[in-house]
């Protein structure tokens, strides 16, 4: 029976009438309207439905709405936003650095698969800042992607993390590091 | 999102909140759909309206906002490929536009011309002379506009990104931009193709890299694919079948079904037409679990031979056969010949699997439709629809989203038409997508296959003698949706390109004195449903072809790439083979020919190979290993290199060459359909596994620019060189041919012991 679930989604408090037992991909794709995590198989094995939880990669489609309750949900909408918090930024950039290098790298075809392969990409960099390239494989092993596109979306990554070093190290371009380091509430 | 009455369908979705564009008919998450405004298409100009635009018009192709900007209307859908933005820098280039001054819009059969289907990589083959030609046509008329306004002969005249100016002693100062001219008026001209286009020589913008123009907003998330369109007021719908298909002839028959089995899902229904049968619901999970739950059995008769006895089961078939080419005398050829090759090859039915199941939106109303879909060809999808609804082709709008990548024809048809037969049925607009097993398990697959090659050289290394027989059924003419409702009859469709033994592949590429390449058509009946599937049989082909002039080769004592040098005289052929060889480093590190098995546990192979699909010239190298004990192939690298001609934009050919390497290794490694007697097994990605990351090979794709030959497809061709490859490196590790692909290590175990 539908009940009034209280979810946090990319920082916002969202109140939604839903069969606890729902996925949250079908309440984040139908209630809240968003683009990011999409359906690709319902069965936890491709990554079409990747959502950060707490900042770690999830699958939406096998995921009740309900657990994710007091919990906090990121989608591809909310990333930029989401690193900004994570590295104490003032200001969040338009896109991911993830997501700028996958547009530097051309690494898209049909693109169907980049929700999953970003977020899982923003997921690994946020706890591994220089990864090799055996760890990115080895992080990246549960997104497929039925174009091929796996060799472009490893030198994005690897992009990625330098664009990210730079960065942080040096910020001047996209966003402002915030001095002294405060918590973002 | 306020909420709504009661009595609405969809709560907390207003879909009057969409951006505050004007809004025709309906909405599609915040961007405005085809409405003329948001079309770019111009006020004045009549598209929207009922019917195909009529090609012989300029208006047709092209319009000039008054911004100095250019709406270019293609025929061609985007697939990922990239095709649209090459597409629109030919239109620039005729232009003298910038590409920042170019967009297209939707394929929409109110709006966009109908230049065929999107197939056999054609986009800028077929699509791009008309839309260079329209776009010369409309240039021209623009430089007669200005000629006048600025009272300068044409011949004087100079374009910069669409600014008019007079040429030579101080005109500059006068000048005038298409929007001036024209801004979103008609032209108002018949479209002649007679307009002269640019010699390639004064090309600026084709044969550059400018960058797709779809990739930022697919990575920001704001891209929108077909699985993210919502109709006001539609339902939730999900397709009932058996799970995973059955044989093409039997369909599926209910037996019996029980509605109240899904009584515990309010509001949740079941629609029946025939053997269709479907379930809706306002909410997409219910939806999704009223499938799940529903109550049905099925007659399914046990016709299928099983993918166990597949190749038996085809090779004992009384076959329709036809000789596709003869040439000189194959059979005194071998007689005596110096070295002859011969051996049985066999390739599985193979899944389009895209990533994301397809999907389709359906208002079906008394007089009229509208479908929204992911359909290769608008058109066709228009008239088949207005088949099964029951109205005139004109009274039925099909419009283009795109989706995932598909491939070829995944069941793009059999989702819009299954949405189609729900809204007609439920009297509402309806989405509906397939799920992933629905999308594994009814799939139109690329069809089975085997080959049996004999091929012959001579003491001087040349090829004398080959012939190639080839098995398979042909494409399935009938949708699944339009059988199990409507009764139409399974049919496949008849001989034709890329369902049939292909000289381009089958020992074209070598100049062979005798050649017979012999057809035979297996009736599809009691197979599964086949379509076009990426590089349709090239890989297959390759597959036992390449293994010959290997095996042929190494009678010879020859090195493979110096083999098949001595047999190529094509400059085409010879280029490409000459540039994966060099980028590979292939005389940088000699071998010895590939003759015996290695004594080590891990063996590494390389491989050459040629392969196309019906144009253009594909080469490829791939570098393995194998595990001798697991039976596990790895790939570690591969080369891949084009010559389609004149390449318009070459860094989207080698964005096409990687994923076509990568996901000919899938093919070749892993994929392969399984059933029973009675269903498709392989379900989801587990049952039918692609390659992974951690198995992903390095690839090196390569672009032979040949600015002075017509451009050709780009899409695929690569793929059948790659097969090819793959197998020939196999060999050069193992000394063994594979027979069969896929090459899973429960095949290569039982062919290195029978080696």
């Amino acid at each position: 029976m539908p009940e009034e679930l209280k979810i946090r989604v990319n920082e916002q408090l969202h109140s939604v009438t839903a069969d606890p037992h729902t996925p949250l991909l079908y309440v984040l794709m139908n209630e809240l309207e968003l683009q990011g995590p999409r359906f690709g198989c319902g069965l936890a094995q491709c990554g079409s439905c990747s959502v950060l939880l707490n900042g770690s990669e999830i699958r939406s489609c096998v995921t009740p709405v309900s657990a994710v309750v007091g919990k906090s949900v990121t989608t591809l909408e909310g990333l930029p936003a989401w690193y900004a918090k994570q590295n104490k930024l003032t200001n969040a950039p338009a896109l991911h650095p993830v997501q700028q290098a996958m547009i530097d790298e051309q690494a898209v075809q049909c693109g169907y698969c980049f929700n999953g392969m970003i977020m899982q990409a923003a997921e690994l960099l946020s706890k591994t800042a220089q990864p090799s390239e055996s760890q990115i494989r080895s992080a990246m092993n549960g997104h497929l992607c039925r174009c091929g596109s796996y060799p472009r979306v490893i030198h994005a990554i690897q992009r990625a993390s330098h664009l990210m070093s730079a960065e942080l190290e040096n910020p001047s371009n996209e966003g402002t590091r915030q001095t002294p380091p405060a918590e973002v509430s | 999102m306020s909420g709504m009455s009661a009595a609405s369908l969809l709560p907390r979705r207003n879909f009057l909140k969409a951006g505050g564009a004007l809004l025709i008919g309906f909405s599609v998450r915040g961007v405005p759909a085809n409405t003329l405004d948001a079309q770019g298409a111009g006020a004045s100009l009549a598209r929207g309206a009922a019917g195909a635009p009529d090609p012989k018009q300029i208006d047709t192709w092209l319009a000039i906002h008054a911004d100095n900007t250019a709406t270019v209307y293609i025929g061609y859908v985007e697939l990922g490929q990239g095709s649209t933005t090459s597409l629109l820098q030919v239109s620039a280039e005729e232009l003298d536009l910038d590409m920042s001054q170019v967009r297209t819009v939707r394929l929409d059969t109110n709006i966009t011309p109908n230049q065929g289907g999107t197939y056999s990589s054609s986009s800028i083959a077929r699509g791009s002379p008309a839309i260079r030609s329209a776009a010369a046509e409309a240039r021209q008329a623009l430089l007669e506009m200005a000629s006048k306004k600025l009272g300068a002969p044409i011949e004087r005249l100079l374009v910069s990104r669409g600014v008019v100016t007079v040429g030579g002693m101080g005109g500059e100062s006068q000048s005038v931009s298409y929007g001036e001219l024209i801004g979103d008026k008609s032209f108002h001209l018949a479209f002649t193709g007679k307009a002269p286009v640019k010699p390639v020589s004064e090309y600026k913008l084709v044969g550059t890299r400018p960058p797709r123009n779809d990739i930022p907003e697919k990575t920001s998330g704001q891209y929108v694919y077909l699985q993210h369109v919502r109709l006001p007021g539609m339902w939730h719908g999900r397709i009932v079948r058996p799970r995973g298909q059955t044989a093409y002839s039997s369909g599926a028959r209910v037996a019996s079904l029980d509605e109240q089995s899904i009584a515990h899902i309010p509001g949740a229904r079941v629609l029946r037409k025939g053997d269709f049968v479907g379930v809706l619901a306002e909410r997409e999970w219910d939806a999704v679990r009223a499938a799940r739950d529903l109550k049905i059995s099925w007659d399914i008769p046990a016709v299928l031979p099983s993918s166990d006895h597949l190749h038996e089961a085809m090779r004992a078939e009384t076959t329709s056969d036809r000789v596709v080419l003869e040439r000189g005398d194959v059979d005194d050829a071998l007689k005596g010949a110096a070295h002859v090759a011969a051996g049985q090859y066999r390739a599985p039915y193979q899944a389009h699997a895209p990533f994301g199941p397809n999907a389709a939106l359906a208002d079906a109303k008394p007089d009229s439709a509208l479908v929204i879909c992911s359909t290769q060809d608008v058109y066709a999808t228009r008239n088949t629809l207005a088949g099964i609804l029951g109205l005139p082709a004109e009274k039925v709008r099909v419009q283009y989203y795109e989706g995932s990548g598909t491939y070829g024809h995944s069941c793009y048809d059999d989702a819009a038409q299954a949405a189609a037969i729900l809204s007609q049925l439920a009297g509402k607009p309806v989405r509906l997508q397939f799920m992933r097993w629905d999308e594994h398990g009814w799939d139109l697959y690329g069809p089975a296959h085997i080959g049996e090659v004999r091929a012959a050289a001579d003491l001087n290394d040349k090829i004398i003698a080959y012939q190639y027989d080839g098995w398979q059924h042909n494409w399935s003419a009938v949708e699944t949706s339009a059988q199990l409702a409507i009764g139409t009859k399974p049919a496949e469709w008849r001989d034709g390109a890329a369902q049939m033994v292909n000289p381009a592949d089958c020992g074209g590429m070598y100049d062979i004195p005798n050649v017979r390449l012999i057809n035979h058509h297996v009736p599809g009946m009691n197979y599964l449903r086949g379509a076009w599937l990426r590089s349709p049989l090239d890989l297959s082909f390759s597959f036992a072809s390449e293994q010959t002039i290997d095996e042929l080769a190494r009678q010879a004592g020859r090195d493979a790439y110096e083999f098949r040098k001595r047999n190529i005289t094509n400059d085409r052929w010879m280029g490409v083979l000459e540039a994966v060889a060099k980028a590979s480093r292939w005389n940088q590190t000699p071998r010895p020919p590939a003759s015996r098995l290695s004594e080590g546990k891990m063996v590494a192979g390389r491989g050459i190979g040629l392969g196309t699909h019906l144009t253009s010239y594909g080469g490829a190298v791939a570098e393995i290993e194998v595990n001798k004990e697991t039976g596990k192939v790895r790939v570690k690298r591969m080369y891949g290199a084009i010559d389609a001609g004149l390449a318009v934009n070459p860094a989207f050919i080698e964005n096409q060459i990687s994923g076509q390497l990568v996901q000919a290794a899938s093919r070749m490694l892993l994929e392969e359909v399984t059933f029973s007697k009675t269903n498709v097994t392989s379900l989801d990605w587990n049952s039918y596994p692609i390659l992974r990351f951690e198995e992903c090979p390095e690839v090196v794709p390569i672009v032979v620019q040949r600015l002075d030959q017509k451009s050709t497809g780009a899409g695929e061709e690569v793929m059948a060189a790659a097969a090819g490859a793959l197998a020939c490196a196999f060999f050069d590790a193992t000394g063994v041919h594979m027979r069969e692909f896929p090459m899973t290590p429960n095949r290569v175990l039982a062919a290195l012991k029978h080696a």
